[in-house]
């Protein structure tokens, strides 16, 4: 039974990771047609911003507020590169689907070079608070904190992300725009104010996931990011693109099969029947379980 | 998909002028490709050393190993144009079927004890089975969802490799080579001028098959699949076919060319089967030139001998005498490669193939003798 609860709380670990990489892929992909590479980008600038921060940002450090206040600036750097990259790089291109996707293949491979040669390609040991080294025993399974933070941190962006969406003005623009984005411009109203939105909401959403994914591992590496990101693909197709929820259910779909064949079965094969999943998804319901059509 | 609709038509009134040394780089032009060939296949028997270009002289082993990656990765890029360039489809799985063949004959070789034709013949069957299956399934998406989807297969393969189930692949070590099953004129540093040779003629293999399909009518229905794949639907061909044949002859070319990379590196090592692989094919399309005769090649040899010459540009003396903020990055290969690629895309969307109608008007203020600039 621990056993099986262990591997329920870990699964919801590794899911919380995706979701917070996939909601932007998605939001981004849903809304201005971008399929980010340079996602995975997003995530390594927010952990090594974080990395940096506390150690050398006044007032942050690995513990309590300190640390709060490293994470809170991994997340704006995260979210400040999102916002430059669509500004410079991905604006000039809108309505060219594949050059876009090249530029960000690009950015991936440049950016993750550029953090290699700055931080060196080794794994930097990652701060985090004492207290997120323990486990807290629930019903008999020793939980890892890092992993419940984990948790408790992609439930709160969706709610947020949720929330905001749902009541205010640019989550009915961005909403509608995932729908019909040629219906909203007609309307005057400007779109690509959104698609910047869109960007820097899913940057700070990666960053997060590098901050608490370094908390989580215990480390940093430039690689970190692309390696999450071909899961976050699958999620996104799977759950729908331009769907934060589909994203959502889809994540914990894929965190759970993970965690659970790859502990039952040999390891290895959780990631093999994910694929599998997705190969399914797309042959009888191919815009995902909530969303709009995955092939146009 | 839209690639080939922004470069411009070479404008008819610049052909038509009656220049005489014009006409005569006209009737050679055709026979350039056959100079290049003879000359690239003779380059074994000189002497001739290129300082700072290579570290040795050509007919050095090390020269001869990077030369012969080079034309490998020509070749690969040239296969993975088929379906990107000329027919529009965006794979992003495409190091599975050259980790295929390069898993697939170094197992069967090392593992199983076939000899290497045997193993060749077979691991190219599998490759373009493996292709086959695939693409049938991959290609009931289209756009971003292909992409997705065959890098979600490409996944799986990786993450077979990596596994090392019942110890086949050597996992994270890679498999090295076992060589009582390859004949001996592959084996040994002082044969690798016939791996040379077997990796020029796996370049003018794909070559051949590349330009002889697109000029064959599958290539036209190709085009028209890249260009409006609705249009070629309404004449009444089944789109779905088409690309599942593009997709199988680029599957099956690739692990033929994983077989040739696997002979020259002798052994597998897992870093082939990542994304990354299928990325720096994309990366060397697009620089080249995609959908055109000769970019591809061009762009994939370049990407080669930049990715492995650039590390000692980054260690340089030149360059580490630049303050450390410029030395750090100028030291990894793959950023010059990626922003160099960035910078591509904006401002030369047509890659190095598009180069001589883009220095068409600066070639037109300078006297005949600028023709030569425009022979890629």
């Amino acid at each position: 039974m621990s056993t099986v609860l262990l591997l329920t709380l870990t699964g919801l670990g590794l899911a919380a990771l995706y979701f917070l990489v996939a909601s932007g892929l998605s939001l981004v992909f849903g809304l201005a047609d971008v399929l980010n590479f340079a996602h995975g980008l997003f995530l390594s600038v927010g952990a090594y911003a974080t990395w940096w921060a506390s150690a050398n940002l006044p007032g942050a450090g690995p513990e309590g507020f300190g640390f709060v206040l490293a994470v809170v600036f991994g997340v704006l750097a995260g979210a400040v590169v999102a916002i430059l990259v669509e500004l410079v790089m991905i604006r000039p291109l809108y309505s060219r689907t594949i050059e876009q996707v090249l530029v960000t293949v690009g950015l991936s491979l440049a950016g993750v070079a550029l953090l290699q040669a700055t931080w060196g390609a080794d794994p930097r040991i990652f701060p985090r608070p004492e207290w997120t080294q323990k486990v807290t025993p629930v019903l008999g399974a020793n939980i890892p904190n890092s992993m419940i933070l984990l948790i408790v941190a992609a439930v709160a962006v969706l709610a947020a992300l949720l929330a905001f969406l749902r009541y205010t003005r640019y989550g009915l623009v961005i909403r509608a725009g995932v729908e019909n984005r040629e219906m909203v411009t007609a309307l005057g109203i400007d779109v690509r104010k959104a698609f910047t939105l869109v960007f820097a909401i899913g940057g700070a959403a990666a960053a997060l996931a590098g901050a608490l994914g370094g908390v989580y591992f215990g480390s940093v590496s430039p690689g970190q990011g692309s390696s999450l990101l071909i899961f976050a693909f699958i999620v996104v197709v799977i759950g729908g693109l331009g769907s934060v929820t589909g994203s959502a259910y889809a994540a914990v779909a894929v965190g759970l099969v993970q965690q659970f064949v790859n502990y039952y079965g040999t390891s290895g094969l959780g990631d093999i029947c994910v694929v599998a999943m997705l190969a399914i998804v797309l042959l009888l319901r191919p815009q995902g379980i909530a969303g709009k059509a995955a092939t146009a | 998909m839209t690639e080939l609709k922004t470069t411009p038509a070479p404008t008819a009134e610049r052909a038509a002028e009656p220049l005489p040394a014009r006409n005569r780089w006209r009737m050679l032009r055709p026979w350039l490709p056959l100079v290049a060939l003879a000359l690239f296949a003779l380059l074994p028997y000189s002497a001739i050393s290129l300082p700072g270009v290579f570290d040795g002289p050509f007919n050095s082993p090390g020269t001869l190993q990077l030369l012969a990656l080079c034309l490998v990765f020509g070749g690969l890029a040239a296969g993975y144009d088929l379906l990107f360039g000329r027919t529009g489809l965006l794979s992003f799985g495409h190091a599975l079927y050259f980790a295929a063949g390069v898993y697939g004959a170094d197992i069967l070789i090392t593992r199983v004890g076939l000899p290497l034709w045997s193993a060749a013949l077979l691991a190219l069957s599998g490759g373009a089975i493996l292709a086959a299956l695939i693409g049938a399934v991959a290609l009931r998406t289209t756009g971003i969802a292909f992409a997705m989807v065959t890098l979600a297969f490409a996944q799986v393969g990786a993450v077979l490799v990596a596994r090392d189930f019942y110890g086949l692949t050597g996992g994270e070590e890679g498999l090295p080579l076992d060589v009582s099953g390859v004949p001996e004129f592959f084996i040994g540093v002082a044969n690798t001028v016939n791996l040379y040779w077997l990796a020029l003629a796996y370049l003018v293999l794909v070559i051949f098959v590349v330009h002889r399909v697109s000029a064959s009518p599958t290539g036209r229905v190709l085009a028209g699949l890249r260009d409006d794949e609705r249009r070629v639907g309404v004449l009444g061909l089944d789109p779905y076919r088409f690309k599942l044949v593009a997709f199988t002859l680029a599957g099956t070319l690739a692990a033929a060319g994983g077989v040739v990379y696997m002979l020259l590196v002798g052994g597998a090592s897992p870093h082939i089967t990542s994304a990354e692989l299928t990325l720096s094919l994309l990366v060397m399309v697009v620089l080249g030139g995609p959908g055109t005769r000769w970019g591809p090649v061009l762009g994939g040899m370049l990407y080669m001998y930049l990715d492995h010459r650039l590390t000692a540009f980054g260690t340089s003396s030149m360059v580490d005498a630049l303050p450390s903020v410029l030395s750090r990055p100028l030291s990894e290969p793959l950023f010059v490669l990626g922003t160099i690629f960035i910078l591509a895309v904006y401002f030369f969307p047509g890659g190095m193939a598009s180069l001589a109608d883009r220095l068409g008007p600066l070639r037109r203020l300078l006297p005949a003798k600028g023709d030569s600039t425009g022979s890629r």
